[in-house]
């Protein structure tokens, strides 16, 4: 098997604060691989979006990553300078926020934010950089692209601010796109739109995408494989079939009770009771266990590791299929006999 | 466009009549015109006669018509104290104010903006913190006290810098006097233009202070960051320019209070300007000055508002309706 | 029950603030100068070796005495020096205090009044008398304060006789600085009444016919005293500030009773001649003054932080 596009390990990330330092990673792993789509789930603060920060080298100061190593094609870039992180942003690894409405500059036409991007990282004349944005807009969708390209942001609409983005992150050719939430911010009924337009153009590009999002559903149609992050740390890992219909760790079982389409058999959805802990409240063992329905002793005092699982069908591992729970054969053979 | 200016303009002229009402309210009816015109020895019917001469026994508006009739014609009477028409002594000293108020403007924002921007970016850094504990020191310290202990400094202990008066001044055509044309002039302008813009620079500093740290926190910003721009292009080019846009509003206004601020430092460098007209007039009671001084102010005032509101559309394309308009930047 | 809520969030609420205080050097190192100063000033009378309001004490011949220096006619010695007519500079910063600190007070206490009076008006009745007033507010606001002050003051003293003028001197100066400062409290006390007025406990008390002088003083009033509190700490350094500029004009205080400002006027005169001390001791009286109660109020703005704009 080929090295992967990128690959995170044991990812820390630390915020000192005068109550003591915070973990918002703790002992994060993953892997991306050229031009797959890689689905980030979990709650509202489980640390998804720092995933995202700490790849890209944008963690808010005073957060820092503590240990661990984030690696591109093989190279360390958790580790850079400031100048040579800054090539890597944009050229290699694109980014995609959440809001459109906040994402580009008021003050600055979209040709100007577009032809600053690509002069940047690419050797172009300004005249060409134009030419190239043009076809770039026109490609994610933008009607009038020649004419549309001299507006200011607050001439386009929040669907139509979110293709501009893409094509902000997409304008210097990027392996990685990052979306942090690329429609959560959006109308419902343009959602579904921009989240074919990123595949897609992705796929086109060869670009791999890490997509950042809360909603199982777009997991399901997009992503070829889907990582779930609780309070900062793994909880499992795998193909999204997989996951969806053999969920290992309860808290994506829970994740997958509360989703409507998913569960057609089900009277009436699963809610997982209480709340995530906050981060400088995190309890011994596993961080779950609170609210976990099955949860033992021991899960109150040992942290699970991340574990390779046996596949409760043919009884041998299978590739790419990891989660962090003590019980896992247990909950391994409930998720079987659910799924078959 | 021409709605936008033409509304302003429209504001304008009601802010002007009601600082006008206040101003002949003013003229009219604190101390009385006639006894501050005449002697002690004035008969009551040359006083009565005088007073119907005056119009004082008009109706209200008929007096106040006439007040702002005289007034766009910049007659305010003569002043109780010089006896000489105020419109001639205004005029004769503005220039003096006008120039000191434009140089400490232009120090203070140039000051203001670069060491407010200094101290966003290098937030813990040690500069920093020394510029903010002066600036704070700025705030409390009274213009008055920061004009007379550079006095003592440069004008008394270094005696390198003069500490009063517009030095050699030098005639302009349309009755123009200008002192940055001479070495003196030139000199003399120093201390009074820092004691002037001191506390300004001080209050635009911590506002672009305040604004850029606001600015480095939008989404705009981190996706500038993250689509790879260099730093300077991130601070200068979009940081910047979005800080700037609050902060020239309050420039704007900060300049009329800087020719209201020049009351005090005219009055500590014995500045030959309107601000120190304006203290011997209040100190005189001398009320056909006060009242023409407060309609000059407001009239300073209501021009840079205009001015503010104009460069505000010019910055910013969302306050521009029609889209043509946003095609060339 | 909404008592004893708003009480126990009361207590809360001061000892954070406490903590909050314990733990900023700057905020007890401003109080502490602040605090001492206001003490110096209230005691001048007991404190001050000399009364510079008596002429009777006065002696020419003790005029530019330096700083503990024996005087050459006399023999006296001052720890601080004497100014030109021979009064001790000590006792001169000690009684220029108390009435630095007088007026600002006063003139603090009256803007609150005025203010807290206006905006709760404006708040609770709404329609044409709060569109009035907040309009007065805005072009006043936009006008710099010191300058409100001096047209004030010069209105006054056109009303006055011209005989009663000095008498009447302080309280105009009062009068001036307080109608000059008066928007920022009325600003923040109507919208916090505006918000209050439509809560239900509100319109329960008025239903149940509670006089609405009743529910703007118990209910509406002790929600903002906070933001309040840090205008008003501010206001006391701007007006202290206010009160000596005006005086360093010449149209404040007369000189019979010199405040701070009009120590420093008279300071400055003799720069040139080297009497430096009669200019210095009474500058650094009043920044350390007008700096710690600064400090302090930025200090509380932070610690409360009320959204003050």
């Amino acid at each position: 098997m080929s090295e992967p596009l990128l690959s995170l390990r044991d990812v820390v990330v630390e915020f000192p604060t005068r109550r003591g330092v915070l973990r918002a990673l703790d002992g994060i792993s993953l892997d991306v691989n050229a031009g797959e789509v890689l689905g980030l789930v979990g709650e509202s603060g489980a640390g998804k979006s720092m995933i995202g920060s700490a790849i890209i080298g944008l963690i808010a100061p005073p957060g820092r990553i503590a240990s661990g190593e984030i690696r591109l094609s093989g190279q360390r870039i958790d580790n850079l300078g400031p100048s040579q992180m800054r090539a890597l942003r944009g050229k290699r690894i694109g980014m995609v926020f959440q809001d459109p409405l906040t994402s580009l500059n008021p003050l600055y036409t979209i040709a100007d934010q577009l032809v600053e991007t690509i002069r940047t990282h690419l050797p172009v004349t300004a005249a060409e950089a134009r030419a190239q944005a043009i076809a770039l807009l026109d490609r994610v969708g933008i009607p009038a692209a020649a004419q549309r390209i001299d507006d200011y942001p607050h001439h386009f609409s929040g669907g139509m601010r979110q293709r501009v983005v893409i094509a902000l992150a997409l304008c210097a050719q990027p392996d990685l796109v990052i979306a942090d939430e690329p429609t959560t911010a959006l109308d419902v009924s343009v959602q579904a739109q921009i989240i074919d337009l990123l595949k897609d153009i992705c796929a086109e590009r060869g670009a791999a995408v890490v997509l950042i999002t809360h909603d199982m559903g777009v997991i399901a149609q997009t992503a070829d494989r889907v990582a779930v992050v609780y309070a900062g740390r793994m909880a499992e890992i795998g193909p999204v079939s997989d996951v969806i219909h053999r969920p290992a760790h309860p808290y994506t079982r829970g994740l997958m009770g509360s989703i409507p389409s998913l569960r057609e058999e089900r009277a009436r959805l699963v809610q997982i009771p209480g709340a995530m802990p906050r981060l400088d409240a995190i309890s011994a063992g596993c961080a779950f266990h609170p609210r976990c329905d099955v949860a033992t002793a021991a899960c109150a005092t040992t942290r699970p590791a991340m574990t390779h699982l046996v596949s409760a069908q043919k009884g041998e591992q299978s590739a790419d299929r990891f989660a962090a729970c003590l019980l896992l054969d247990h909950t391994a053979r409930e998720g079987g006999e659910h799924g078959g | 466009m021409l709605a936008f200016i033409l509304r302003r303009i429209f504001q304008s002229v009601i802010v002007m009549l009601t600082v006008a009402l206040v101003s002949f309210a003013l003229f009219r009816y604190v101390g009385d015109p006639v006894t501050s015109m005449v002697g002690q020895e004035t008969s009551l019917e040359d006083r009565a006669a005088l007073r119907d001469a005056l119009g004082l026994n008009d109706p209200f508006f008929v007096q106040f018509a006439r007040f702002l009739g005289n007034a766009v014609q910049g007659d305010f009477g003569i002043s109780y104290r010089l006896q000489e028409p105020v419109m001639g002594l205004i005029l004769s000293r503005l220039p003096a104010t006008l120039e000191l108020a434009l140089i400490s403007g232009a120090l203070a924002f140039i000051f203001g903006v670069g060491f407010g921007v200094y101290t966003a970016l290098r937030r813990r850094g040690i500069i920093s913190n020394a510029i903010m504990t002066l600036s704070l020191i700025g705030v409390s310290l009274p213009t008055f006290l920061i004009g007379v202990l550079l006095i003592w400094i440069f004008a008394v202990e270094l005696q390198i810098l003069p500490s009063f008066g517009r030095g050699e001044v030098v005639a302009l055509p349309g009755g123009w006097s200008t002192g940055l044309l001479t070495p003196s002039g030139r000199a003399s302008l120093i201390l009074p233009a820092i004691t002037l813009g001191l506390y300004q620079m001080t209050l635009i500093m911590r506002l672009v202070r305040a604004e850029m740290l606001e600015v480095l926190r939008a989404d705009y910003i981190r996706f500038a960051r993250a689509r790879g721009l260099s730093d300077r292009a991130v601070h200068f080019g979009h940081a910047l320019k979005n800080t700037l846009v609050p902060v020239i509003t309050i420039t704007g206004l900060q300049l009329g209070s800087i020719i209201a601020f020049a009351i005090i430092t005219e009055t500590v460098f014995q500045w030959p300007g309107v601000g120190a007209l304006f203290i011997n007039s209040v100190r005189a009671v001398d009320v056909p000055v006060m009242a023409a001084y407060l309609m000059l102010i407001a009239l300073v005032f209501v021009i840079i508002n205009l001015i503010v509101d104009l460069l505000y559309y010019a910055v910013d394309p969302r306050l521009r309706v029609d889209r043509g308009a946003g095609a060339s930047a | 029950m909404m008592a004893r809520l708003s009480d126990s969030l009361t207590r809360a609420y001061h000892s954070d603030l406490a903590y909050n205080f314990r733990k900023s050097p700057v905020a007890v190192l401003a109080a502490l100068v602040a605090l001492s100063l206001v003490l110096a000033a209230v005691f001048a009378p007991l404190l001050a070796p000399s009364n510079p309001y008596d002429p009777a004490s006065l002696n020419l011949m003790d005029g530019f005495t330096p700083p503990m220096t024996e005087n050459a006619f006399t023999g006296n010695s001052y720890l601080l020096g004497t100014d030109n007519q021979g009064r001790d500079v000590l006792s001169t910063i000690l009684y220029g205090a108390r009435l630095s600190l007088f007026v600002g007070v006063m003139a603090v206490l009256f803007a609150m009044l005025l203010g807290i009076g206006a905006g709760l008006i404006a708040g609770w009745r709404g329609g044409w008398v709060d569109t009035v007033l907040m309009r007065v507010a805005d072009v006043q606001l936009s006008f710099p304060s010191i300058l409100i002050a001096l047209l004030i003051f010069g209105v006054a003293r056109g009303l006055i006789a011209p005989d009663q003028r000095d008498t009447m001197a302080i309280w105009v100066l009062i009068i001036s600085i307080g109608l000059s400062d008066w928007v920022q409290y009325a600003r923040v006390v109507r919208s916090a009444t505006m918000v209050e007025k439509n809560k239900e406990y509100v319109q329960a008390a008025r239903i149940i016919g509670v006089r609405p002088v009743v529910i703007l003083t118990r209910h509406i009033l002790p929600n903002v005293m906070g933001p309040v509190l840090v205008i008003a700490t501010i206001g006391l350094a701007l007006a202290i500030i206010a009160e000596a500029t005006l005086s360093f004009l010449g149209v404040g205080v007369p000189p019979t009773e010199p405040s701070l400002g009009t120590l420093i006027r008279i300071g400055q005169q003799y720069l040139f001649s080297g009497e430096w001390w009669i200019l210095l001791f009474p500058a650094i009286a009043l920044l350390a003054l007008a700096l710690s109660v600064n400090l302090l109020g930025d200090w509380l703005r932070d610690a409360l932080n009320p959204r003050l704009r």
